[in-house]
């Protein structure tokens, strides 16, 4: 039987063999990225592949990008991640945290590859880390939703309990409470970043327990369309997401890696390329926010306002005076939350009623 | 407090919707006897083509035609192997699910990011006057009604028509049926391909409704789930009603309890709608008296017509 | 005209013949789709299947994935003979992974030899308690074992998120999920320095022998075979259906947490919320694919692994999407079962327009 299979395969291997090329124009520099998701989810992956679309667009004639998606954090992670750097791919980005080990495993095996990985924390001679200070969108966010809510009760659709999800709920809040001292979050913990059934059961429950604004750190649209149905304002995740809900989208967080990225392929391309930890926000553009939708002027201006304020370092989302939920001051008042904090942040600030899930 | 309870209710009700579709379709089936495992495999054909109707049409209701009538297709595959060519039940409809996501995971990669109108209430009270109890009556989406609906029509054919007489003969003692002259092949054939039908409006309520727009795998095992409520039920189209309204409500419940700020970890809320299932798996199944009178005898058997 | 009559006896060849059928057929419906989607059917067929076989690196990563779905279908061929539907072999590999694992990270700063084969230990044990629930519900209370294994995953993934999150999180890690990495101690050597191949494989690639002598010189093996085959007859020849039930939703059970113990331990180094692409599952194909018969399962187990593999490569050289590779495998399961067919009957072609009775 075995012999059979040798036999069977051989002859497939001789039909098949002349087919084979892995054509490769050897000019172009190959830049690959590892996606979790698909760039379909208009969320997170979306505006990945978007940024990969602009190092395209700017550099074309001199890279080539190739990208894998849908590739679950386990232990598949890292062959990919390697075939990547063994079909001759010179720079790699792993967009998701859950890449780090694996990222760096492969790393090891290929010096000469230069690899960028989102959001993680540990880096090495040829791998820079990447993410980008999203919370500062969730101040404004906050902002708005203090402002616009009726009710006084804001809907968080939350993904897992990591520093950086508890950092925008906390963000959030800050931003809210200066509109609203009073304003109250519920958070909903669902376990995945993309799972859509869940999220829009998710916002259901929230709008039925009184929220009359949801916002979420998770990454498709669904949530945001429930909310539409009962015509409750919503935050887009990610990408503009006003398409889905024309008339209740108030406004989106946008994550623009583009100039990050086009910024390291030329680094690459001319040599320059050094291992570095960045940490960009609004001031840099790598966040921006979406228009400001389906709000009144007086909103919309606030918002720009803090929007501008943020962007040229007149306002920082965590400037003191802070306690957290225990009442112990954790920022002083004039100083701000250095990064190190914010990297760890795993308590909620004070206002913020429920326990984080330990 | 009612202004909590009605819209959860509500909620509960979109929740077990799809359940109630997939689950009344599978009780039929498995009446005749098959045993179809393949139900996640049609939720997600039916799933993804209503969608790619809805998306193609812009009619959402065009959409749950095309996902209805792709679930019976689906079925069919799995009723050719199964009865024609007398293979495996178990194996067939585990190769039938396994497909089903592969193949709706294909046809969809495209689809991912689109958007549809979806299937609206057909009551919409204002929204400034809350929750009522006119809302909770009137105010679903017309497929929790058809839902009801076919449940109904199930039981009634089930029990007091004929031909349901006939289909639950066949599903009890194939070989005294054809010996009587009844064509068992073609009934089961029948039953398989309504089980699929169901599993296909139900897949595609989850994309048209639900849920609207398209992600992989995005039936989350509500196929098993539909199973399990076919045994809960004991094989009884009324009882699949409440089994399907706990399930949908136990995930809705846990998300209340979260947002009300139990203090509960999430995961381990998550867990909850499973560890139901096992244990009302076992009370049910443990009276084994009660399963015997229930269950098709012949559940899960090839018919070998005896010569 | 045609006519399907039984088999007396199976017949040998048409069983090794119809995975070779199957697999042939999958092939031509693979030229079939990759045409429809526009690509060259031969360079692709070649990717898919023959690629990942032609280089060092590219057998390493097969045997990496082979091995837990060969160690898994083994493991569950007892059960399948016997008709006891173990469904939940994934929900078992997590626990198998987290009871070895959980010994690995309580014990992280221990250099002692023993700590390897007692994680090995642990994790089989793991499996074991898992399948025993399935096996306890079905022996006492008649409750079917293919959905209490099957919740019972959800279960299992659920309990691992909650771990890696929570109790089990490690204190150094910023606060992302995922537990210490496991110290030098425990985990599995590695073969080659290029490759993954470590000594954890080579035992889940020797299981099927061991497993093949068990099945076909002992009589524990024949009893799993008459089990299956005439329930009736073995009840008469004492084996009972009790212990026949638990006895391979052990197994299965322990093999399964040993395949995941040993993906953690060998692949990975620590656990994080995502351990297994599905391996569970795909075992049953495998297992079915190699007819039960475990070096049946060692040829469906590498075929499977280069699907996957060749699904990968496809998606990075070819532009496939990754869905194919699950069409793929339905397809394969769809033809064997269909060419089952002739191994338990044989077409007859007889004049006569009625059988006679005999």
């Amino acid at each position: 039987m075995k012999s059979l299979n040798r036999v069977a395969i051989a002859l497939l291997a001789a039909l098949l063999s002349f087919g084979a090329s892995t054509s490769a124009s050897a000019d172009k520099t190959k830049v690959g990225f590892i996606y979790i998701g698909p760039p379909g989810d208009h969320g997170w992956t979306y505006a990945h592949d978007q940024a990969r679309l602009e190092i395209e667009k700017e550099l074309g004639d001199q890279v080539e990008t190739t990208f894998v998606e849908g590739v679950p954090e386990g232990p598949d992670a890292e062959r990919a991640i390697a075939k990547l750097a063994q079909t001759g791919h010179k720079l790699i980005f792993t967009t998701s945290f859950g890449y780090m080990e694996p990222t760096l495993k492969v790393a090891k095996r290929f010096p000469d590859v230069k690899f960028e990985h989102a959001t993680g924390y540990k880096r090495a001679d040829n791998v820079s880390t990447y993410s980008a200070r999203f919370y500062e969108g969730r101040y404004v966010q906050g902002v708005i939703a203090g402002k616009v809510s009726k009710s006084g009760v804001i809907g968080y659709i939350a993904s897992f309990p990591i520093p950086e999800v508890v950092r925008g709920i906390n963000a959030f809040m800050l931003g809210a409470h200066t509109q609203n001292p009073n304003i109250k979050v519920k958070v909903v913990w669902v376990y995945s970043w993309y799972d859509p059934g869940k999220e829009a059961d998710a916002a259901k429950v929230l709008m039925d327990q009184g929220a009359d604004i949801i916002t979420q750190h998770t990454d498709s649209t669904a949530a945001l369309q429930a909310a539409a149905d009962r015509g409750i304002h919503a935050f887009g995740q990610a990408s503009d997401m006003i398409q889905f809900a024309p008339k209740t989208q108030l406004t989106a967080i946008i994550d623009a890696w583009g100039p990050y990225y086009v910024a390291r392929t030329k680094a690459l391309l001319d040599g320059s390329w050094k291992s570095q930890d960045t940490w960009d926000g609004m001031g840099e553009g790598m966040v921006v926010m979406a228009p400001f939708t389906n709000m009144d002027g007086d909103v919309a201006a606030l918002a720009q306002k803090t929007y501008d304020d943020l962007r040229t370092g007149k306002l920082h989302a965590f400037s003191g005076p802070i306690n957290d939920q225990s009442g112990k001051q954790v920022v002083a008042a004039g100083a701000v939350a250095d990064d190190g904090m914010l990297a760890g942040m795993n308590f909620y600030i004070e206002g913020i009623d429920g326990e984080l899930p330990k | 407090m009612l202004d909590l309870i009605i819209p959860s209710v509500m909620t509960m009700m979109t929740a077990a919707t799809p359940l109630i579709f997939a689950a009344t379709g599978e009780l039929v089936c498995e009446k005749s006897g098959v045993l179809n495992l393949g139900v996640e495999g049609m939720m997600l054909i039916g799933a993804v083509f209503g969608f790619i109707g809805a998306t193609v049409t812009g009619d959402p209701y065009m959409g749950l035609i095309v996902g209805a009538f792709s679930g019976i297709m689906a079925s069919l595959i799995f009723a050719i192997l199964t009865l024609l060519l007398v293979s495996n039940q178990v194996a067939t409809g585990l190769a039938l699910t396994i497909f089903g996501t592969g193949l709706s995971a294909l046809v969809g990669a495209n689809y991912v990011g689109e958007t549809i109108d979806r299937i609206r209430p057909l009551y919409v009270p204002n929204s400034a006057d809350g929750p009522s109890v006119a809302q909770l009556f009137f105010g679903h989406d017309p497929m929790v009604y058809l839902g009801l609906l076919v449940l109904l029509a199930c039981a009634g054919f089930l029990s007091r028509s004929r031909w349901g007489m006939i289909l639950r003969a066949v599903g009890d003692s194939d070989q005294s049926a054809h010996a009587i002259g009844y064509p068992v092949i073609q009934i089961r054939f029948a039953a398989v391909a309504f089980g699929g039908l169901m599993a296909g409006i139900g897949g595609a309520y989850l994309s048209l409704a639900y849920t609207p727009l398209w992600a992989e795998n995005m039936s989350a095992g509500r196929g098993w789930i539909a199973l399990a409520l076919v045994v809960f039920a004991s094989w009884r189209p009324i009882r699949v009603l409440f089994g399907a309204i706990l399930f949908g409500g136990i995930t809705i419940v846990q998300l209340n309890a979260q947002a009300i700020g139990l203090g509960i970890p999430g995961a381990i809320m998550s867990m909850l709608p499973y560890v139901a299932t096992i244990l009302v798996l076992v009370l049910i199944s443990s009276n084994a008296m009660r399963v015997r009178l229930n269950a098709p005898a012949c559940l899960g058997q090839p018919f070998r017509p005896e010569r | 005209m045609l006519r399907l009559e039984p088999r007396a006896t199976h017949s040998v060849l048409a069983a090794w013949l119809s995975p070779l059928v199957a697999l042939v057929m999958t092939v031509i419906t693979g030229t079939v789709i990759f045409i429809a989607m526009g690509k060259d059917p031969a360079a692709t067929l070649y990717i898919y299947f023959l690629q990942p076989l032609v280089s060092a690196s590219g057998l390493s990563e097969v045997a990496v994935k082979a091995g837990p779905l060969v160690l898994i279908a083994t493991g569950l061929s007892f059960g399948f003979r016997a008709g006891v539907w173990n469904i939940g072999a994934e929900g078992q590999y997590i626990l198998g992974a987290i009871v070895g694992g959980g010994l690995a990270v309580f014990f992280h700063d221990s250099t002692n030899a023993l700590l390897l084969p007692s994680i090995l230990v642990f994790g089989i044990v793991g499996g074991m308690i898992w399948a025993a629930i399935p096996a306890l519900l079905r022996t006492r209370f008649n409750a079917n074992e293919i959905l209490v294994s099957l919740m019972l995953v959800y279960i299992a993934e659920l309990l691992l998120v909650y771990l890696v999150h929570g109790p089990w999180r490690n204190p150094q890690g910023w606060g992302f999920p995922g537990t210490r990495t496991f110290p030098d101690a425990a985990v599995l050597p590695i073969f080659f320095a290029q490759h993954r191949l470590h000594w954890g494989l080579i035992l889940a690639l020797t299981a099927p022998l061991l497993a093949w002598f068990l099945v076909a010189k002992t009589r524990f093996g024949y009893r799993v075979r008459l089990f299956g085959s005439a329930p009736l007859a073995a009840r008469h020849a004492g084996v009972g259906s009790t212990r026949m039930i638990w006895m391979t939703l052990l197994i299965s059970g322990g093999l399964a947490g040993l395949a995941g113990v040993i993906e953690a331990s060998g692949t990975i180094g620590q656990l994080m919320p995502n351990i297994s692409p599905g391996y569970g599952f795909t075992a049953i194909i495998v297992a079915f694919l190699g007819r039960l018969h475990p070096l049946g399962i060692l040829l469906a187990g590498i075929v499977i692994a280069v699907t996957y593999i060749g699904g990968e490569n496809a998606q990075i050289v070819a532009g496939l999407p990754k869905a194919v590779t699950g069409l793929f495998q339905g397809v394969i399961l769809f033809y064997l079962l269909a060419f089952d067919l002739v191994t338990r009957y044989r077409l007859v072609f007889s004049r006569a327009s009625r059988p006679e009775h005999a």
